[in-house]
Order: structure tokens, then C-alpha cells, then sequence
């Protein structure tokens, strides 16, 4: 099947899956307890029983539920995803604002959790009984068994705090520092390192065991041994004639698993202030704007979807009997 | 007569297993001559495989490894030789066709990169060189429009190309010896008729000299010049491919042979139906006994076959290693 079919396909299914989930989304937002106007009103520093009334009126929320939901999905498919009540910004602005942070913490995460977990299960899969394969082992034990706001916390403990090599303050850079783009970059790596860290250590303890798994099946099969027979050297063999068949299942599990990778980096941002979008979803959550919160569902599931089609393209790529549908 | 072109010598093939060490092959010696073809025949389960990667240098470590004798190519031991110098020589002057065609290539790779990998390994060519030899090799060995399946995976051909493609690429840089395990085991019979034909064709063409190891006698009768007969990682019989299929002599040659309906043109009435040898080939751990291993299926067994049987000179070059024979020659 052409990529471009597949393309259209994916996307026709994404607009569908996309209203699904908002419409989901919305109706879980309206039975949960707690009341929008409310909240406002206490930001205000308290309000009358007619204010409220005024202020449901003004945002429409005293139309009745399913008006209420027709006319922001008509709104969203316009393009327009409202305006936030709190923080005085059309919804758009302010994600667009913090979906480049979270996208920098979680495609680093991943990347690191992919090549390091990768090239971790292949050294483990050639000497099974090696340090490095043990290594993985622990890690993956390590990695299962321990919640990410713990590694976060402990991380901050040791690395910010016992030796302070990594900034305990969190945020993505130094307001204070130099603001030169090199700079920047730099300080901004530096901010990262962490959060990486803690985001990737489940997927990197997933994806070692996975590639050994995957690696130490296919060093077994009859082509490896036809690889041998042609006098390629074992690095070739490994290398070329394995690894290309062995990361299919990481490939795999990484588009889907991208979702949770997402909803992660809610509680690692939450722990080092990271300014993205989780911690904006924690805001949100807590002010009940709903109109941000609904946002960045819409965005974090696009973000989703995008990863799934990219998965696919890249599936495609490097296996070629998916290329052609012969599988 | 000149020397031979591969020497192997007192082989012997042990692996580590839970039971302990165990030889897989044992006191193995057998000569291939420059463009000859010699026959390996064995039930399933040997040691054929065995030889086969021993002689490549393949066998699987670590638990796997050639623990004696010696295998002289032109008189150099590779059993001695360094990875470096096997690399040099697997898949330039000794290559190997294998058993199952549908995963022996590589899925995720063409055949022409797979094809040209090799020349452009041993012989140096470039990128465009190396498909256009490809192209020549898959013309050698009769697959239509070349150009067109150069560019092709694996799983858009048939088994019975792919091995084609597994021979183009074993004969892609010329080797002096191809090994040839079963390679039609896995395929047709129609097709497998057409795949010995091809290899005839291009040993005549090349020169090659042919290890084919192979359950069809027919194919045996037709290629090969000698024949050696494998039991329990052991060689029990060894000569002329007529005398083999003429007059065997080891009781389990004549077993084998008789399992083939059709190799004698009259047989007698009670040899018509299709006969098999009782009994099983002995599993990995039953391999290195001191009695011979196959008298527990033997018809002619005799209190002597507790020890191991003595490789005796038969008539002409054809020997045997059993106690029955060796008392009715002498
Ligand atoms: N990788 C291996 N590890 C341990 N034993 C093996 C291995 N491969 C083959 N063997 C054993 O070696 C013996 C010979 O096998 P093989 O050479 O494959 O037989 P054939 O090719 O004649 O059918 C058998 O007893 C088999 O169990
Ligand atoms: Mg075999």
C-alpha cells in the first residue's frame, strides 16, 4: 500500500477519533464536580448570587449541556479553541506557547529511551551472560518497580541538592542568565537533563529488554547464519543484518506508547516545573478552565496521532514486506 | 592423482551440554578433489550439518567447538586458521547453500544488495559493479528478467527461486568448494529436480567441487562421484558412488537404500514394498558410547559391536566400519 493512501486514510480516522475524544472529554469535564463561575468569582475575591449569574451568561454556561457542546465543537472545527477565563489568552496561543517544551521533553525522552535502550539490549544479546546484560536486567527491575515522581524527587535529592551539578530550581532556563541563543541552549539542556531522565527510565528499562529479547531471537536465525557464511565481519552481522530486524518491535512499541509518554510528562513537569503543557493541564485542573483543559486534550491527542503516523511511516520504511502489504 | 583440494582429518565436533561434553562428530576424515563432488547421506540428526559448518568454521559457540583433527584447504588448516583468515575464505573459496530457502535471506534487504554484499566484501567491486554482477548471477542461474528481481525482496519470490538466489550468491565470487546441505529439501519436487540440475550446470560451467548433502539417492547417484555415509556423528562407510549403491556393505547403507523404491530396476518381489530401518537415530545424548552406535538397530548384530567397529579397507578405495563386514571380507 502507497504512503500516500495510507496517509489519507489516517487522517480521515484521526478527525474522527479526534471529535470522539473531545466529545468524551467535554461530557467527563461537565459531570465532574465543581463549578467554573465559581472559581472565577473567587479569583475576583467573591461575587453575588447575580454576578455568577452574569458571569454564567457571559461564557454560556447556563445554556443547557448538549447546546453547551454542539457549539464548541463547531467552534473547534473552525479552529477556534476558545478563550481561557484565567489566564486571559485565546486557549490556542497559550498551548502553542507550551507544547514546544513538552515536545522537547518528551521526543528527548524517547530518543534516549529508544538508541540507549536499543543499543543496551544488543550488547546485553551478544554476551547474555555479560555485565551489560545484567545491567539491564537491574534496570529493568528499577525501572518497572519505581513511580516517576519518586525517581524525580530522588533525582532532585541527589544531583540538585547532595551534589549540585544539575539547577534544583526547575523551569527551562535561567531568567537571570545570558540570553544569547547559544546560551540559552545550553542552559536549557542542562534544565533538561532530569526530567529526561527520570521521563525515560521505564521506556529505557522497556525497550533494553525488549531489543535483547528481540536481538538474541534473531542472532539465532537462519539469514544471521547466512550473514556468517558470506565472511562479513561480526560487526556487520550484528550491526546491519540483525539490528535492522530486531528494532522492529521497539519501533512498534514506541508509537504506542507515545500516549503514555505524554500523560508522564504530566508528573514530571509537575515535579521540576517544566513550563509545558502538563503543567498547564495541572492549572487548568485546578481552576476548572475548562476550555484550556479540553485544549490540550485536543492537542496532546493530535500529538498522539501524529506519532502513530509517523510509526507507521517508519515501519514501512524499514520493512519492506509491510511496504508492499505482504504481510 | 593430485592432492586433494579440501582434507579433513579425525574430525572431531563436541558441545557442552547438561549431560556433559558430548562429540556430535567424531573420527571424520574424508577428501574432496578439485571440481569432484562427493555425496554425504545420513538420516536426519548425523552430524551432515555438522560437517558442513565445521568445515565453514560456523560451528555455533560457545558451547559448540571443533575439538580435534583438521581441515586442509590446499593444505592450509583452517581448524588452525584465525577468524580473520576464515572470513577471508567463507563465501570466497568455500560457500554453503542451506537447507530452508524461505528464511535463509535476509527479509529486509533485496536480493541484489544481498547478492553483491559478497562480491563487493571479497573482490572489492563497487556499489554499481556489485548489482550488475548480481544481475549476471541471477541470469546464471535461471531467473527471469534479472533486472527487474534484482531489485526485489525476499518474500516476493518463491522457495524455489529463493534458492537460486542462495546459490547465485554462494557462487557469486567463484569459490572453489560449495557446500550444498539438503538444498532441496524444503521444496517441490518438481523444482527440486531443476535445482540439481542448475548445480550440475554450473559445476560443469565453473569448476566448482560439491559437497551435497542429501536424502535423494537418486540425485546422489546422478552427481556425485563418492559417497560417504554418516551414522551418530560417525563415518561408517566411504567409497566410489556405484560400489555404494551397488554392493553396500555396512548394514545400516543397505538399510538406507532399501528405504529408496526405485533405485534397482528389478527388485525382487519381498524388496518391492517400501522398508525402513527400526528403530531411531540416537539422540545428543546418547552420542559417544564405546560399543557401535548403530547396533541396537542392527539385523546382523554380534557380541563384537560392544566396542567400537575399525574402518577396514573393503574392496578397491571403499571402506566400512563394522564388525559383521569385516569378517565376511576377510
Ligand atoms: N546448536 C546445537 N547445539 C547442540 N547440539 C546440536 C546443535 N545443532 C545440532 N546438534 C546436534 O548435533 C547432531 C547432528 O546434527 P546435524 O548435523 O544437524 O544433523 P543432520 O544435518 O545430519 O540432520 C544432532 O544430534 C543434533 O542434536
Ligand atoms: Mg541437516
Amino acid at each position: 500500500m502507497h504512503i500516500a493512501s495510507v496517509l489519507i486514510r489516517r487522517i480521515l480516522n484521526a478527525a474522527g477519533l479526534l471529535a470522539a475524544v473531545l466529545i468524551l472529554c467535554f461530557t467527563l469535564i461537565h459531570l465532574a464536580p465543581g463549578d467554573p463561575a465559581e472559581v472565577i468569582a473567587g479569583e475576583m475575591g467573591g461575587a453575588t448570587e447575580e454576578m455568577m449569574a452574569e458571569i454564567r451568561a457571559l461564557y454560556g454556561l447556563d445554556r443547557p449541556f448538549h447546546v453547551q457542546l454542539l457549539s464548541y465543537l463547531g467552534n473547534v472545527a473552525q479552529g477556534d479553541l476558545g478563550y481561557s477565563f484565567y489566564f486571559n489568552q485565546p486557549v490556542t496561543d497559550l498551548i502553542v506557547e507550551r507544547l514546544g517544551a513538552t515536545l522537547l521533553l518528551v521526543i528527548s525522552a524517547l530518543l534516549l529511551a529508544i538508541f540507549l535502550g536499543t543499543f543496551l539490549g544488543v550488547v546485553a544479546a551478544r554476551n547474555p551472560n555479560g555485565l551489560i546484560s545484567h545491567f539491564v536486567t537491574v534496570l529493568a527491575l528499577f525501572g518497572y518497580a519505581a513511580p516517576v515522581f519518586w525517581t524525580a524527587i530522588i533525582l532532585l535529592i541527589l544531583f540538585a541538592s547532595v551534589i549540585p551539578i544539575f539547577p534544583a530550581s526547575g523551569g527551562m532556563y535561567d531568567i537571570t542568565g545570558p540570553d544569547d541563543p547559544i546560551s540559552r541552549a545550553l542552559d536549557i539542556a542542562h534544565h533538561m537533563v532530569l526530567p529526561v531522565i527520570t521521563l525515560s527510565t521505564i521506556y529505557l528499562a522497556f525497550y533494553s529488554r525488549l531489543a535483547r529479547a528481540s536481538m538474541l531471537d534473531v542472532l539465532g536465525s537462519d539469514y544471521i547464519r547466512t550473514a556468517r557464511a558470506k565472511g562479513l565481519a561480526e560487526v556487520v552481522v550484528v550491526y546491519k543484518h540483525a539490528l535492522r530486524n530486531a528494532v522492529l518491535p521497539v519501533v512498534t512499541f514506541a508509537g504506542l506508547q507515545f500516549a503514555q509518554l505524554m500523560s508522564g510528562a504530566v508528573l514530571v513537569e509537575a515535579v521540576y516545573s517544566w513550563p509545558g503543557l502538563g503543567t498547564l493541564a495541572f492549572e487548568s485542573l485546578l481552576r476548572r478552565d475548562t476550555p484550556t483543559l479540553l485544549g490540550i486534550l485536543f492537542f496532546s491527542s493530535m500529538v498522539v496521532i501524529i506519532a502513530n503516523l509517523l510509526t507507521d511511516i517508519a515501519y514501512r520504511l524499514i520493512d519492506p514486506r509491510i511496504r508492499s502489504g505482504a504481510r | 592423482m593430485a592432492p586433494p583440494l579440501l582434507s579433513v582429518r579425525d574430525l572431531r565436533v563436541e558441545f557442552d551440554t547438561r549431560d556433559g561434553i558430548i562429540p556430535v562428530i567424531q573420527n571424520l576424515s574424508f577428501d574432496l578433489h578439485a571440481g569432484g563432488t562427493l555425496g554425504i547421506v545420513g538420516e536426519s540428526g548425523c552430524g551432515k550439518s555438522m560437517t558442513a559448518l565445521a568445515v565453514m568454521g560456523l560451528v555455533p559457540g560457545p558451547m559448540g567447538r571443533i575439538a580435534g583433527g583438521s581441515i586442509r584447504l590446499d593444505g592450509e588448516d583452517l581448524v588452525a586458521a584465525g577468524e580473520q583468515r576464515l572470513r577471508q575464505v567463507r563465501g570466497n573459496e568455500i560457500s554453503m547453500v542451506f537447507q530452508e530457502p524461505m528464511t535463509s535471506l535476509n527479509p529486509v534487504f533485496t536480493v541484489g544488495d544481498q547478492i553483491g554484499e559478497t562480491v563487493r566484501l571479497h573482490q572489492g567491486l563497487s556499489r554499481r559493479e556489485a548489482v550488475n554482477r548480481a544481475i549476471e548471477m541471477l541470469r546464471a542461474v535461471g531467473i527471469p528478467a534479472p533486472e527487474k528481481r534484482v531489485h526485489e525482496y525476499p518474500h516476493q519470490l518463491s522457495g524455489g527461486m529463493r534458492q537460486r538466489v542462495m546459490i547465485a550468491m554462494a557462487l557469486a565470487c567463484r569459490p572453489r568448494v560449495l557446500i550444498a546441505d539438503e538444498p532441496t529439501t524444503a521444496l517441490d519436487v518438481t523444482v527440486q529436480a531443476q535445482i540439481f540440475d542448475l548445480l550440475q550446470d554450473l559445476q560443469a560451467e565453473t569448476g566448482t567441487a560439491i559437497i551435497l548433502i542429501t536424502h535423494d539417492m537418486g540425485a546422489i547417484a546422478e552427481l556425485a562421484e563418492r559417497v560417504i555415509v554418516m551414522y551418530a556423528g560417525r563415518k561408517v562407510e566411504d567409497g566410489p558412488v556405484g560400489e555404494i549403491l551397488g554392493q553396500p556393505l555396512h548394514p545400516y547403507t543397505k538399510g538406507l537404500i532399501r528405504c529408496v523404491p526405485h533405485l534397482e530396476a528389478d527388485p525382487p518381489v519381498e524388496r518391492r514394498e517400501l522398508m525402513e530401518i527400526p528403530g531411531v537415530v540416537p539422540g545428543l545424548s546418547q552420542l559417544g558410547g564405546v560399543g557401535c552406535p548403530f547396533s541396537p538397530r542392527c539385523s546382523e548384530s554380534r557380541p563384537d559391536c560392544n566396542m567400537m567397529p575399525v574402518e577396514k579397507a573393503g574392496p578397491g578405495d571403499h571402506s566400512v566400519a563394522c564388525w559383521a563386514v569385516s569378517e565376511a571380507a576377510s
